[in-house]
């Protein structure tokens, strides 16, 4: 069927090259909250203007992510978008219902360390990638 | 909602991606609409109207 493959856009080549763009964004935001995070204990103490400097690097690079998820999402044929939103939506509820619920257990001393904002975004990165996983499955 | 996608294609000896390629969606999407699995949107559906040059009730066709 060359004749179709001719006029029409290299679908599979797109996504993959989002993809790839999104995956970079996340590895560079990933690299600058480490800058914040490890910077005053190993390079410039209690400066907080550069303390200050390296959290905007990151919500600029935060940024970055954001646009570059749109975009792939973007990319995505309607099936894909539609395995997506359901995905995310699933994502949110378990942050909002999830968040909540830690937090109340970290008030209550109910739990024995601190609520920090670090597990709640495991939960929600592991309940994005199950939901997409089980989505394309129900498709298949 | 049923279809005749896969008959469709197959009379013209089209792979799967071959459709995808022509439909600019993706051979997953174009799996999950010949297996019933997943309706496509109207725009999707004139589309694939437009490809092989029928109505859509030819193509499609409600269960109930």
């Amino acid at each position: 069927m060359a004749k179709q493959k001719n006029d029409s856009i290299d679908w599979p080549g797109q996504t993959k090259e989002s993809t790839i763009r999104l995956a970079k964004w996340t590895i560079l935001w990933v690299l600058t909250v480490a800058i914040p995070v490890f910077g005053p204990a190993l390079f410039w103490g209690e400066n907080h203007l550069i303390s200050f400097l390296a959290i905007l690097l990151n919500v600029g690079v935060g940024i970055g992510v954001i646009m570059a998820m749109i975009n792939h999402l973007k990319k995505q044929d309607e099936m894909m978008q539609k395995v997506q939103l359901e995905a995310m939506g699933i994502s949110l509820g378990v942050a909002i219902v999830g968040g909540i619920a830690f937090s109340m257990l970290d008030k209550t001393n109910v739990i024995p360390f601190n609520a920090e904002i670090s597990y709640l975004v495991m939960i929600i990165a592991f309940t994005y990638l199950v939901s997409v996983f089980i989505n394309l499955r129900r498709y298949k | 909602m049923k279809n005749r996608l896969k008959v469709l294609r197959a009379e013209r000896d089209w792979t799967q991606a071959d459709l995808a390629s022509a439909l600019e969606v993706s051979r997953q999407t174009v799996n999950a609409i010949e297996t019933g699995k997943y309706d496509p949107s109207l725009p999707l559906a004139f589309k694939i109207a437009r490809l092989f040059e029928k109505q859509i009730e030819e193509i499609f066709k409600d269960e109930e």
